[in-house]
């Protein structure tokens, strides 16, 4: 009879026996085209339309031609190494770059239509449209009622007293603080803690009603529980706000944004569902980032 | 020194975790290659009517089980501690799921194995045994070329594989149709017949098995899922 073993191979490849068609990788640099984003940049309902943007400190270029919408109601995260760009891009979107003299931005960027960068534009009105959170706690030595009723004063969203009350009150909940601050909204607001103090944050900035919220890595000062909350957070306020997030966690990026975007020394190399992002990214340069390969 | 291959899961900033995905996928092949032999085993006990390599492939299949727990589990850690995303997530999750389909491909070897020791008894005149040399060998290259594939990250290879896997389904078919006539011809063939049967339908799954395992190596490259998919759709995502 004939043995089964003349036709059967029985070695199975080992893994350094092979040589493998996989392209060489080459330098960042020389993968990454100007102005060129991949995947889905652009969105049906924009909130934000900005188009070659480009933004410098002095002659030194920090953004090159970058072009991206932001839509309606939806939270969008810009992760990228250090030094990318991705802070001043969000800086870009409320103007927090007036304040540094040496920084220019050129392109288009719209804010609902309207030009953000228009000098006859009232900056103080488009902050209040546009809030921010920022990375480090921030809240005002003054009491837990005062931070929060701190913007609806000066904008004066408030005639009475107990139409601020409610405006305080609305923002706390929003913001997942009330239950435990209601007892002491008298307090002094710099002895919370820090996972506290970024609530608070979040819910001064949310008290004037914005329609945007930007948020500079605003969860990397704080411990894992105050870190779920804030995240819950955004989840919620998404509902009626459009948020933009700078993370340095991807997989916070992971878990609370639509979309995701990926900077690349100043430039956006991609822009995806951030389903798509952290399960299959379409870019190399991405992917080499999110799976740990360079920092 | 480390291949371009190696270089596909190896350049972390960590190089713990380099070593844990390396480690991963050492451990599958070598699961891979047990596996094989437990087929490959299985069929010669069958046709040679070997009781003792028969008892061997059962005992072996411990082995195999155990295997399974133990990958599963370095998966599991490299998950909880690393976060793995893009085409590691897409190994440590192929991985998972393939080494179910090599520990079912070990299943069938002992299926057959246990079968090899019931005919050896029955000890018959043999009938179907061509047909199961045949088809055994055609899975057997199948799963041979399914780990060849994964260990290469060759979509092109697993496309492949894929499009084998109807030509496995009609083999069967033929054989079966033969097994019946044999079984009509004397209805004194039919407890043997169907035994064989059972061998043929064991082979005829492990071709499904390497099939399943091709479906993720492409899934590994390419980040496209490929099940429940037309092969003309494979085709395309393979092609990209």
């Amino acid at each position: 009879m004939n043995s089964v073993n003349t036709t059967i191979t029985s070695e199975v490849t080992q893994p350094d026996e092979v040589a493998v068609p996989v392209q060489e990788s080459k330098p960042a640099e020389t993968i990454i085209e100007e102005g060129k984003t991949v995947g889905k940049p652009y969105s049906d309902d924009p909130k934000f339309k900005l188009r070659d943007v480009e933004v410098f400190y002095g002659d030194a270029p920090a953004i090159k031609k970058i072009s991206l919408d932001i839509g309606r109601n939806e939270v969008i995260a810009f992760i990228g190494p250090s030094g990318c760009g991705k802070s001043t891009f969000l800086r870009c979107l409320n103007r927090m770059n007036d304040s540094i003299h040496i920084c220019r931005v050129k392109g288009s960027l719209q804010l609902d239509d309207h030009d953000i960068y228009d000098p006859k534009r009232d900056v103080v009105e488009l902050r209040a449209r546009v809030g921010m959170v920022f990375q480090k706690p921030n809240p005002f030595p003054k009491s837990i009622y005062d931070n929060v009723a701190y913007g609806p004063r000066i904008h004066g969203l408030a005639n009475r007293k107990s139409d601020l009350d409610e405006i305080v009150e609305n923002s706390l909940r929003k913001a997942g603080l009330w239950e435990e601050v209601k007892d002491r909204l008298d307090a002094n607001a710099t002895g919370m803690s820090g996972g506290q103090q970024q609530r608070l944050c979040i819910a001064r900035a949310i008290a004037v009603s914005p329609e945007v919220v930007l948020m500079d890595e605003p969860c990397s000062a704080l411990d894992p529980i105050a870190t779920a909350k804030v995240e819950e957070l955004i989840a919620e306020l998404s509902e009626s706000y459009t948020i933009v997030i700078v993370t340095h966690s991807m997989q916070q990026a992971a878990r609370v944004s639509h979309r995701t975007a990926y900077f690349h020394l100043g430039h956006l190399v991609e822009v995806n569902e951030t389903n798509k992002v952290f399960t299959s990214p379409e870019h190399e340069l991405t992917e080499s980032y999110i799976t740990g390969r360079f920092g | 020194m480390p291949t371009k291959k190696d270089e596909v899961y190896g350049d972390h900033i960590s190089h713990k975790f380099n070593n844990e995905l390396m480690e991963l996928k050492t451990e599958f092949l070598k699961m891979g290659g047990m596996v094989e032999s437990q087929v490959e085993n299985a069929i010669q006990a069958l046709v040679d009517g070997d009781g003792h390599l028969a008892d061997e492939i059962r005992a072996n299949d411990k082995k195999v089980d155990r295997m399974e727990v133990e990958i599963d589990e370095e998966a599991t850690l490299i998950i909880a501690r690393r976060q793995p995303t893009a085409r590691d997530l897409r190994l440590v999750i192929s991985v998972i799921k393939m080494v179910a389909d090599l520990e079912r491909v070990g299943d069938e070897a002992k299926k057959i194995a246990k079968l090899a020791i019931k005919l050896q008894e029955e000890g018959q005149a043999l009938r179907g045994y061509v047909e199961v040399r045949h088809i055994g060998t055609h899975v057997l290259s199948m799963l041979h070329d399914a780990l060849d594939a994964f260990a290469r990250l060759d979509s092109e290879q697993a496309l492949r594989i894929m499009k084998e896997d109807k030509r496995v389904d009609e083999e069967y078919q033929a054989a079966a149709r033969t097994l019946l006539t044999f079984m009509m011809e004397d209805t004194r063939n039919i407890s043997r017949c169907m035994s064989v049967m059972w061998v043929l339908r064991a082979l005829e799954r492990v071709g499904d098995h390497a099939c399943n395992i091709a479906e993720n190596v492409i899934f590994m490259v390419k980040g496209e899922d490929v099940r429940h998919t037309p092969v003309e759709e494979a085709e395309k995502v393979v092609g990209r």
